[in-house]
């Protein structure tokens, strides 16, 4: 009895500061694990890529670890601007460009033409996406063999058409034509517009899915009562169907015109930039002048890398602004 | 990455119970995985380990490609003691960052200096040596025996006689060369023999060392034999889409008869059906009788890094893979030719003609990207695949390579 109850005379403690700040603290938390990836992964390299880029470095350390780049300030853009090869590969890479933006037209008139309920058409459609699921570098190797002018498709069609099968001195068979068959990756002319052609296909199969699913989601009803006011065929498609797609053809350009500047693959597997560099696009020239066997010049490379990262810097904060702006005027 | 894990485990293993048994490791990184080198180096291996029992040898083989990454890398970050690497222009640039130590004594101490003496000046590099070859391989043309018995050619020795006998093989269908500039290199091969045969080995090496310009006349006159070449003798068409393998086709259907190749290239014409009695070597014809033949030779060869922990018993090493009965063993193995002249070889008859014509080079290129640095290597090799494309561009091509070279080499 003796125990009297000591009132609690504790003031009530006032919440730690993280208490206070729980939830403005939180996201960043969970932000933390990514933010730290993306710092080492992609932030830190692009400002040392930039860095290296004002610095003459053949990628080696000396026996004390240190590093032999030479400091030359702006002397490798001086290069790049008198060298034919960063232009040829800018040019190409302008072709790429434009000529990657048919994957969005294409995609769409091929997602209205399967967008029908036949049996089957699940079938179809599948098919019609397969070149997006198969690597780029199958894709590559596919169309290489296809334009291959000796045992090629455009070879073999070639033969049947201007070629005549003969025996040669051993009387082994050969083939003497009227004139020789088009060799298109190895035509200083043609073979960026060859491996193009053989990227459109996976992107036009990408840009059809896009479209396949906003499809789904166009409003029938507006169909009909533009139906009943007697839209029908292109008006009905540029005045309603259309205007409903817009979120589809904007990822669409978006993943299309990202597509083109990083067509990587398909070079250094079709041709390696070849026939002497004609085929060459920044992304495959940074390559190859800073890490493949024959380059080495790691500074020279950051340049090209540094160039292009301006252009996607362009297009990728034009993008940012548009859906910035999309966003403020849904709201 | 390393295959041979389990027997450097092994090795461990054995060192921890031997205690101190084996107290000197050596580490060796090799860099060919094909099944013939491969075993021809383990053989080596094998041979020094039974001499030196006391050294406990350590040995990483890895892919040619990924070598030429890795060694960018290690031999900085953890060096081995013996490294597999090519001399001329390729190993410049870790000459110069100081990560190969010259090994000037050891070619003193066996006699290397005479016996290894025609590789020399490419081992050599700021009047230091810096490593041992131990194989190489000759370069030439190689033809089809039955094509030239049916049209009654012989082997052209003269560039007048090889012209008459591509007048011959075109009159009846043939083609004269095979060739596949697709990956660039094969094409280097006609300019260094064209330019070897036109002006000698000092000027090609000149020109490799940047001291001569590329529309330098001398170099003019090598690109118009190149253009006489194409013209009256003539290359497959496609050549800018074929691989050098692929390349061997026509050669193997009898559609082309001859082919600017390396000694390496033999097992691709026997792969593709070809028997020995089909195929022969000859050696690229003269141009000009006054200039000595010089021929084309590149070398593998072992190097030491100067971070070697090792140092001793990897120049013992050394030492070791240029001893005559080493490199005979090794290259019978391997199938190609030793560099110690008083080394045997094998009675394969293609080494035997290689050998022949290499004792009695006057000097020996490495190949053009080997002997040219990396970056005018190849702005060369491109320049050359255009000329065979077009070879009326070669005004524009030869200026291109100039303003290269002017870069590259300040």
């Amino acid at each position: 009895m003796s125990h009297a109850v000591v009132p609690d005379t504790d003031v009530p403690k006032r919440p730690s500061w993280v208490r206070r700040n729980k939830l403005a603290i939180a996201p960043w938390i969970f932000l933390i694990p990514a933010l730290i990836f993306f710092a080492i992964y992609v932030v830190i390299p692009i400002f040392e890529s930039l860095w290296l880029s004002l610095y003459e470095w053949n990628g080696l350390y000396n026996v004390d670890g240190e590093s032999t780049a030479v400091w030359v300030g702006f002397d490798n853009y001086v290069k790049l601007w008198d060298d034919p090869n960063f232009w040829t590969s800018l040019r190409n890479n302008i072709a790429w460009l434009v000529l990657y933006m048919l994957a969005v037209p294409l995609g769409l008139f091929i997602a209205l033409f399967l967008n029908q309920t036949v049996t089957g058409m699940r079938f179809y459609k599948s098919m019609f996406f397969f070149p997006f699921v198969i690597s780029q570098v199958v894709v590559g190797l596919i169309f290489g063999w296809f334009y291959n002018p000796d045992f090629g498709v455009v070879g073999t069609v070639w033969k049947a058409i201007f070629c005549e099968e003969t025996t040669n001195i051993l009387g082994n068979v050969t083939f003497t034509c009227s004139r020789p068959a088009p060799d298109i990756l190895s035509s200083p002319e043609w073979a960026t517009y060859g491996i193009i052609a053989a990227g459109l296909w996976p992107q036009i199969a990408y840009c059809m899915i896009l479209y396949l699913t906003g499809l789904n989601n166009v409003a029938s009803d507006q169909i009909e009562a533009a139906r009943l006011d007697g839209a029908k065929g292109w008006k009905m498609l540029w005045y309603v169907v259309v205007p409903q797609l817009k979120p589809a053809t904007f990822i669409a350009v978006v993943v299309t015109v990202i597509g083109a500047l990083r067509s990587f693959d398909m070079i250094a597997i079709m041709t390696q930039g070849g026939p002497f560099g004609s085929t060459n696009v920044l992304s495959h020239y940074m390559y190859e002048v800073a890490i493949s066997e024959y380059g080495e010049r790691y500074g020279y490379g950051s340049s090209v890398a540094t160039v292009l990262f301006g252009i996607m810097l362009f297009f990728i904060s034009y993008f940012l602004w548009r859906m910035y702006q999309d966003e403020r005027g849904g709201r | 990455m390393f295959l041979n894990f389990k027997t450097a485990a092994a090795a461990i293993a054995l060192t921890a119970m031997a205690g101190s048994a084996f107290a000197r490791d050596l580490v060796i990184n090799f860099d060919d995985l094909n099944p013939g080198p491969k075993k021809g180096f383990e053989d080596a291996v094998e041979l020094f380990k039974s001499e030196n029992p006391d050294i406990n040898v350590i040995v990483n083989i890895n892919d040619r490609e990924a070598h030429k990454t890795a060694i960018r890398n290690f031999l900085t970050a953890d060096a081995p003691d013996v490294t597999s690497w090519y001399p001329g222009n390729r190993m410049a640039p870790f000459v110069d960052a100081g990560l190969f130590q010259p090994i000037d004594d050891v070619w003193e101490e066996n006699g290397f200096n005479e016996d290894l003496a025609a590789i020399k000046p490419t081992m050599s590099r700021d009047g230091k040596i810096w490593g041992v070859p131990y194989s190489y391989y000759q370069w030439g043309i190689y033809y089809r025996k039955d094509i030239f018995d049916l049209l009654e050619l012989e082997e052209p020795q003269t560039w007048d006689e090889l012209l008459a006998a591509c007048g011959k093989m075109k009159e009846n269908g043939v083609t004269p060369f095979t060739i596949g500039t697709k990956f660039l290199w094969t094409a280097a091969g006609v300019f260094d023999y064209l330019n070897l045969r036109t002006n000698g080995y000092d000027v090609h090496n000149a020109l490799t060392a940047g001291e001569i310009k590329y529309t330098d006349d001398r170099i003019r006159a090598t690109f118009a034999n190149w253009e006489t070449l194409i013209n009256e003798c003539g290359f497959v068409e496609n050549h800018a889409s074929m691989s050098w393998q692929d390349a061997i086709a026509p050669f193997a259907n009898g559609d082309a008869a001859m082919y600017v190749m390396g000694n390496f290239s033999v097992d691709g014409y026997k792969n593709a059906g070809l028997t020995e009695d089909q195929i022969d070597f000859m050696p690229f014809p003269t141009i000009d009788a006054s200039i000595p033949g010089a021929e084309e030779a590149p070398a593998d060869a072992f190097f030491i890094p100067a971070n070697a922990k090792n140092v001793e018993d990897a120049k013992k090493f050394l030492a070791f893979v240029a001893r005559p009965d080493v490199q005979t063993q090794w290259n019978k193995t391997i199938g190609q030719l030793p560099i110690n002249s008083k080394a045997d070889i094998s009675d394969d008859k293609f080494i035997q003609e290689g050998f022949a014509l290499l004792n009695g080079a006057s000097g020996l290129a490495q190949f053009y990207d080997r002997d040219a640095p990396a970056a005018m290597a190849k702005a060369g090799m491109e320049g050359f695949q255009e000329f065979m494309l077009d070879p009326s561009k070669v005004d524009a091509i030869l200026e291109r390579l100039d303003t290269v070279q002017e870069e590259v080499y300040n």
